[in-house]
């Protein structure tokens, strides 16, 4: 009953996380905005009556509300999108004897951790990967790619696959996901206010009043350069911050994703096997991008961090390395059949 | 006062076995639905059978033996009643299907036509559904046990109807020994 305890602890810590995540995400986009408006606003306070003075925060309005709608597109529509940017197709109707066993390992997976069965998606990409997707377990998705297929035998195919349903079970997914559609809007976000500034610095150094008027706030305005270089550096930290921020909750996940997963089928050396094929096949999964790359078993886009350890790669990489997984389920596994030996031989 | 003390811990003992009696019922039921978990998949099972040894009739004719004892197995297994009854029966139906698809790899010819790979992999799977499904019944089951018989709880056990469940066990060390399928179908022909 404490696997059922901490199971529950795991759900409510995503959901709390979720949450969290929401509320600095809207927070963040309205600092943005109104950060801007009061940068502006404090820039022309000094200017003559005749010009223009920002008083109303327009942009704090439409950011804010922008994150809103993000969020509210994120919840509603964020797996489908996640699905939709990999181009996999849901498997409905399995022809093939590999789609056939796919859908017979999920039933398997469902009916092992309790949970519905899950929509499953094929991948379109040679590199062996596999990810799940979705806000609750009743509305899973798991997706898996045709490589993954091809080079996976049927139990570590039921290893990956645990794994995967795991994150579902946990509630991972909801958290995955969210992050995955909120790092792209930031990383958008960021990349327009940018290009926003540096328009509104041509115009402003193009028109007649912009140089004096920079030049008579010399004394009134370091609190406006203050707010704008903390506006500016916001702009610049937020995509990395945003992306370490996923990176880190990522990490953390997988060890206890391989955990549960290795539960589920009660074999864990499969699914570390499984692990050493995926990091053998060293050609990156280019049908998933950087945005998503947190939600896989393993990172698409292997750099030297994935098989590193060390300070770097513990903050930038998106999954621990695959040695340090496969040596902890062999572990597992070695304790299992210790446990088994003994069970027998009394 | 006496009698106002006497009525609170009246109603508050009756509270509390409405509340252990409701709970009683849930785990049973849970039982009883772990049970037809692993009856679907069961079911399924005897289906699947007769398919595979009208697959592989034809050309293992000489095999008569092992597709007799196959036959039997799944008519004993079908026939059975009870977790203990059912439990035996269908571990002697894998054993059977087991010693049925060693022979099978010596007819190459046999899995070159695909059929008998699909066949072998629905009754890989639906023995690994029955297995899981297995997992859960047991752990509800014995859930249901040690609720039943803790006390104070097993006050209220009989008039719940409370029995203890029977656990889907696995008798002697072959049967734990899953047979070694091959599942080499994922691999490219050699």
């Amino acid at each position: 009953m404490s696997d059922e305890a901490n199971l529950f602890a795991q759900q409510e810590a995503n959901r709390r996380r979720s949450t969290w995540l929401v509320v600095g995400f809207i927070l963040f986009f309205a600092w943005v905005g109104f950060g801007g408006d009061l940068a502006i606003g404090l820039l022309t306070a000094d200017a003559p009556p005749a010009d223009y003075h920002h008083v109303v925060p327009v942009i704090g309005i439409l950011t804010t509300l922008l994150a809103g709608g993000i969020c509210w597109y994120s919840w509603r529509h964020g797996p489908e999108r996640v699905l939709w940017a990999t181009g996999a197709r849901e498997l409905v109707d399995p022809a093939t004897p590999e789609q056939r066993q796919l859908a017979n390992v999920v039933e398997e997976m469902a009916i092992a951790s309790g949970l519905p069965p899950p929509r499953i998606w094929i991948v379109p990409d040679d590199d062996p990967n596999a990810f799940a997707t979705g806000r609750d377990a009743a509305g899973a998705s798991i997706a898996v790619t045709e490589g993954l297929l091809r080079t996976l035998s049927r139990d570590e195919l039921q290893g990956v696959v645990a794994h995967e349903m795991a994150h579902v079970q946990n509630l991972d997914v909801r958290l995955m996901t969210l992050l995955a559609a909120m790092v792209g809007a930031i990383a958008l976000m960021s990349d327009g206010m940018g290009r926003m500034l540096r328009v509104g610095r041509y115009t402003g150094s193009g028109g007649s009043g912009g140089g004096g008027s920079r030049g008579k706030g010399g004394k009134g305005s370091p609190l406006a350069l203050i707010v704008l270089a903390l506006w500016l550096l916001t702009l610049v930290v937020a995509p990395i911050v945003s992306r370490i921020l996923a990176m880190a909750v990522s990490r953390k996940r997988e060890y206890l994703a391989d955990a549960t997963g290795a539960q589920f089928t009660r074999n864990p050396m499969a699914l570390a096997s499984a692990l050493e094929k995926l990091a053998a096949a060293a050609a990156p999964t280019r049908a998933i991008t950087r945005g998503a790359a947190h939600l896989c078993i393993v990172d698409p886009a292997p750099g030297l961090l994935s098989a590193r350890e060390g300070f770097l790669a513990d903050t930038l990489a998106s999954h621990p390395p695959i040695r340090q997984r496969i040596i902890r389920l062999e572990g597992m596994g070695y304790q299992r059949a210790k446990r088994e030996a003994a069970g027998s031989g009394s | 006062m006496a009698t106002l003390i006497v009525l609170v811990v009246l109603v508050a003992v009756a509270f509390w076995g409405i509340g252990v009696y409701n709970g009683l019922i849930a785990l049973k039921n849970q039982v009883a639905n772990g049970w037809k978990q692993i009856d679907v998949q069961l079911k399924r099972r005897h289906d699947l059978v007769p398919n595979l040894v009208n697959a592989v009739k034809g050309a293992m004719d000489f095999e008569r033996t092992t597709l007799e004892a196959v036959i039997a197995a799944r008519t004993r297994a079908v026939g059975a009643t009870g977790v203990k009854q059912t439990a035996r029966a269908e571990g002697e139906l894998t054993q059977a299907l087991g010693r049925l698809f060693a022979l099978a790899e010596a007819y190459p010819a046999l899995k070159a036509t695909g059929n008998i790979a699909q066949l072998q992999e629905e009754l890989t799977s639906t023995e690994n559904k029955i297995g899981f499904a297995r997992q859960l019944y047991n752990d509800v089951a014995t859930q249901y046990n040690t609720r039943q018989m803790q006390f104070p709880t097993n006050l209220i056990a009989g008039v719940a109807k409370a029995a203890p469940a029977e656990l889907w066990e696995i008798e002697d060390a072959t049967e734990r020994a899953v047979p070694a399928v091959d599942l080499s179908m994922n691999k490219p022909a050699t």
